[in-house]
């Protein structure tokens, strides 16, 4: 028997719908859907618009900055491949969508809601880069 | 409003097999089996009075060809819960089917006990991956209303005592004699996800419930008095744990909810004896207080600490201690609130009684898991 190995991070398994959005992260492009006819940016990927109910979406980059809308600091991990403490983060997208992800290279206690941050890139594994916040460099 | 449909239809049996952290010999099917002849016992049923099916674990049409039961009437859609209630409600109502059976339970299901328990963290692909489960989704909720209001981290713990010191009396509770508990005690408890504490969060344990609806004109002289189902709502703005659960798009989720669950009882908040609130997480007693017209929004965190909610209170709430301190076994707990509003509203509640409770409100889901769905029970058919 060998010591069983600490479980893998969960990955993201893309779809369709959002295969696009994972290929623009490998080249570390935060991007997002736009409806052509509204104007309105849409996140977590849908195949219509959730303002205005037309099929005119198409992927556009994404400011890739933003405040922290609301925050928690983890301390009991959802599985133990997280190493606790880690920032949970809603995040107001300049431009005007939220996202979920984390706030890095900070420590836990100075996360503040309103917070300026950026995306930062973290490559997961070969196929998987998952896009993180941290505070916005000057 | 005129003729309300619901108003025909009545519980006539509930029950609540043993809860523990771990139930040794069960699976989630025999502690359901279990549960059912409990609710069947408490109606002075048996099976061939069931011509309609709620199963959560088994399956409504797996326990029917299991127990050989041709049934009319399958749950579609609604959960073993509040929605599944009112499903079943409206096919009574409407002369689909007489008499339905609604149960579940869950017995070793949670066996990595280093994560959190696997109901806690669905692996949806926008969410997963950045660590989250439920605790995570409802505290970036809770965390904006105390940064809106105020709302301090000693009230939402004010509620967790509360609760936690309604089963610490509650023999049947999981958690019974593990208390009682102060505010500071759960403000003292290992951090979870900020501000949640480890005691400002539901449990997590095994147990089956189960309870029988039926028309309310063959809900006399049974053995127990039937509780007439008075109003229900249900609201929500998506799946769960899905997307941010963004307070600024929850903060009236369940406000509608409410109101016609009350509108069709006849009612308002003020009519209410007692409430048997869905308390998956402390600050989420406070937002339901709130939607549902206890108090003004942004108003919950002092109306808990008023007394209100205690035993003896004006709205005492979660008697029976709930999902924090009775049993969380990620299935039916669902439907064990509707079955202390019912026990509460026939007067034999284990703990607790409410004295003269006419009229109980219950609930599912929050604003962390983006739906809220509301029930009004009472011993008075409107």
């Amino acid at each position: 028997m060998t010591i069983e190995a600490k479980p893998q991070l969960p990955v993201p398994h893309p779809t369709p719908i959002s295969q696009p959005f994972w290929d623009a992260c490998l080249r570390h492009e935060l991007t997002v859907q736009k409806c052509t006819s509204c104007g309105k940016l849409i996140f977590i990927p849908q195949d219509f618009c959730r303002y205005c109910f037309t099929e005119t979406l198409e992927w556009v980059p994404s400011s890739g900055t933003g405040k922290v809308y609301s925050y928690t600091t983890v301390w009991r991990p959802q599985t133990p491949s997280f190493e606790v403490p880690y920032v949970v983060a809603i995040i107001d997208i300049d431009g005007g969508y939220q996202m979920l992800s984390n706030v890095i290279n900070v420590p836990p206690d100075q996360v503040k809601v309103g917070m300026a941050v950026e995306v930062v890139w973290d490559d997961v594994t070969d196929t998987i880069t998952l896009p993180k916040f941290q505070p916005r460099q000057a | 409003m005129g003729n309300i449909p619901l108003h025909d239809v009545a519980v006539v049996g509930v029950y609540n097999t043993k809860q523990a952290r771990s139930l040794e010999g069960h699976t989630s099917r025999t502690i359901t089996v279990e549960a059912i002849r409990g609710a069947l016992d408490d109606a002075g049923m048996t099976l061939s009075d069931i011509d309609g099916l709620c199963i959560g674990g088994i399956g409504s049409r797996a326990f029917g060809y299991e127990a050989g039961l041709r049934h009319t009437w399958a749950a579609n859609g609604g959960l073993v819960g509040v929605s599944g209630v009112l499903e079943a409600a409206a096919a009574i109502s409407n002369g689909i089917v007489n008499t339905v059976l609604i149960a579940s339970g869950s017995a070793g299901v949670y066996t990595q006990r280093e994560s959190t328990a696997p109901w806690t963290r669905p692996s949806n692909e926008f969410v997963e991956c950045w660590g989250l489960f439920t605790a995570a989704e409802f505290a970036l909720v809770a965390r904006r209303h105390m940064e809106r209001y105020g709302t301090t981290p000693h009230q939402l713990a004010t509620v967790a005592a509360t609760i936690r010191n309604n089963g610490n009396i509650n023999p049947g509770a999981v958690y019974y004699g593990r208390g009682p508990f102060t505010p500071e005690d759960v403000l003292n408890s290992r951090m979870i996800a900020d501000p949640y504490h480890l005691l400002d969060c539901a449990m997590t344990s095994e147990g089956g419930g189960a309870m029988i609806l039926t028309r309310a004109d063959r809900a006399q002289d049974r053995p127990k008095p039937p509780v007439y189902v008075l109003g229900g709502g249900m609201e929500g703005e998506g799946p769960a744990y899905q997307h941010p659960p963004s307070y600024d798009m929850l903060d009236e989720t369940g406000v509608g909810a409410a109101k016609r669950a009350f509108r069709m009882a006849g009612i308002t908040p003020n009519d209410v004896d007692v409430c048997e609130f869905y308390d998956n997480f402390s600050w989420e007693v406070i937002r339901m207080l709130e939607v549902f017209g206890f108090c003004g929004q942004g108003e919950g965190g002092p109306f808990v600490e008023s007394g209100a909610i205690q035993p003896g209170g004006k709205f005492p709430i979660v008697t029976d201690g709930g999902l924090m301190s009775f049993s969380h076994s990620g299935n039916v707990q669902r439907l064990q609130r509707i079955i202390q509003a019912v026990r509460q509203v026939r007067g034999d509640s284990v703990v607790n009684q409410v004295p003269n409770a006419h009229v109980a409100i219950t609930n599912n889901g929050g604003a962390g898991a983006l739906y809220t769905d509301v029930l009004l029970v009472g011993d008075q058919r409107p």
